[in-house]
């Protein structure tokens, strides 16, 4: 089965993961939310108690989809490949820069296109960040940036995650050990078998698709290739579609209730940090599940610098807030980066260069 | 024979050291990758570019020839 090999094949996966983020968001998922890696990791860290934000702790059945869903299709289409070697702990550091960036921003890549589809200016705005983010990741690859070799290792390593994932799926249908948010963002949700059918469609078809947002405008800028940038396209088109069918879509920059902000020069840095750290990481938050899904080690580690991304940015009020209506006053509360995040987004910025110029491919030494 | 040895590398650089391969070299090129989807890539790239590859599955990775 090979999807990956004509343009339309691409982009009827995109299109059928957009139903898929449709599906959801109409079950339950929050609004112009329906399917953000960034959001849902945030909230399944909440979940296990890595962060205190009450609003935004859940387990989401989605992020288990997503892993089960490549490691199942890989292992059936035979491309399961446990690997790991390439640099981990650098790998672990660009997981918690791409969650720090995409939490100033509010959402990762897929959000953005989601957000984009659904009108939000602000995502537009963003989208600018991330092709600038993608591009000195670029000019880095240019330059002779590696994070080395990984190397075949047992293939019960690869299955760690996997394993672990199912683990979590356990916890959350058996007992009341994870937090489970009874108001805000974490309280909206599909139901859990809905989600979980959701995820593993969404996961064996990005496995299929090699989707990735960030590779997608990485092959455009790098090498005039659009294969990827077509099952994006896909997507977007399907979501905006259903947005405007469902009356969602709403022109504009001040959207109270899609959990976004208008502060327009950290959209565009908190998209710039997750475009670069992501191409420096070889794949965007989506493609880093579907990579640790398939064997890949060293994007788990990804996966879990994302975590513990994700726990920083609530502990050390880094995320910032979505602009919001005020139920007595009726009054709009404008979302804004607290003043944390500006600075963790600057670090992360200034991170990501040196890794990006220190890491060289041995022959280009 | 020129080889490209991107046995372990993250995409897109096994692509990316393919074309500098197929730019520099005057006859055929040998690469050689770790993953299936890199191995497609590779023989996509290849027929973009109007040659033609031909695959073989080792021992732990896959070798290409592009001619």
């Amino acid at each position: 089965m090979n999807l990956s090999d004509s343009k339309k094949k691409l982009a009827l996966g995109g299109a059928v993961c957009g139903i898929v983020a449709a599906i959801l968001a109409l079950l339950g998922n929050p609004a112009n939310m329906a399917f953000c890696i960034a959001c849902f990791i945030r909230d399944t860290a909440g979940a296990f108690g890595m962060h205190q934000a009450e609003a935004v702790q859940y387990a989401r059945p989605e992020i288990i989809g997503l892993v089960l869903g490549a490691f199942i299709i890989s292992v059936a289409t035979k491309e399961f490949c446990a690997t790991a070697g390439s640099s981990p702990m650098i790998r672990f550091v660009l997981g918690v820069i791409i969650m720090i960036g995409a939490l100033v921003f509010l959402g990762c890549p897929l959000r953005m296109v989601i957000r984009m589809s659904a009108g939000d200016l602000n995502a537009w705005v963003a989208l600018i960040g991330f092709i600038l983010g993608v591009a000195t990741g670029v000019f880095a690859l240019k330059q002779g940036f590696s994070l080395g070799r990984a190397h075949v290792t047992n293939k019960e390593s690869g299955a760690v995650l996997p394993v672990i994932v199912v683990g979590i799926l356990v916890l959350a249908l058996c007992t009341s050990l994870l937090k489970a948010s009874e108001a805000g963002p974490g309280s909206m949700h599909a139901p859990i078998i809905a989600s979980l059918i959701g995820g593993l469609v969404f996961g064996a078809i990005a496995q299929k698709t090699r989707m990735c947002f960030a590779g997608s405008i990485r092959d455009v800028i790098l090498m005039k290739n659009f294969d990827l940038l077509s099952v994006i396209v896909g997507l977007f088109v399907v979501m905006l579609v259903f947005n405007v069918a469902t009356g969602r879509f709403i022109l504009g920059f001040s959207t109270p209730g899609v959990i976004a902000h208008s502060e327009h020069l950290w959209n565009i840095l908190g998209m710039y940090t997750v475009g670069f750290a992501a191409v420096l990481a070889g794949g965007c938050p989506l493609r880093q599940l579907i990579l640790a899904g398939q064997g890949s080690s060293d994007a788990a580690m990804t996966v879990v610098g994302m975590f513990v991304g994700a726990a920083m940015c609530h502990n050390f009020g880094l995320a910032a807030s979505g602009t919001a209506m005020n139920a007595e006053t009726q009054e709009v509360v404008a979302g804004a980066v607290p003043f944390n995040g500006k600075v963790a987004c600057i670090i992360c910025i200034i991170v990501c260069f040196v890794i990006a110029f220190t890491n060289k491919r041995k022959e280009a030494k | 024979m020129k080889e490209v040895d991107a046995r372990g590398l993250s995409c897109p650089e096994p692509l990316m050291l393919t074309a500098e391969a197929l730019k520099a070299a005057s006859g055929p090129v040998k690469v050689l990758v770790t993953e299936p989807h890199q191995k497609m890539n590779v023989e996509k790239y290849a027929k973009d570019h109007g040659k033609k590859p031909v695959s073989t599955e080792k021992d732990g990775y896959y070798e290409v020839v592009i001619e």
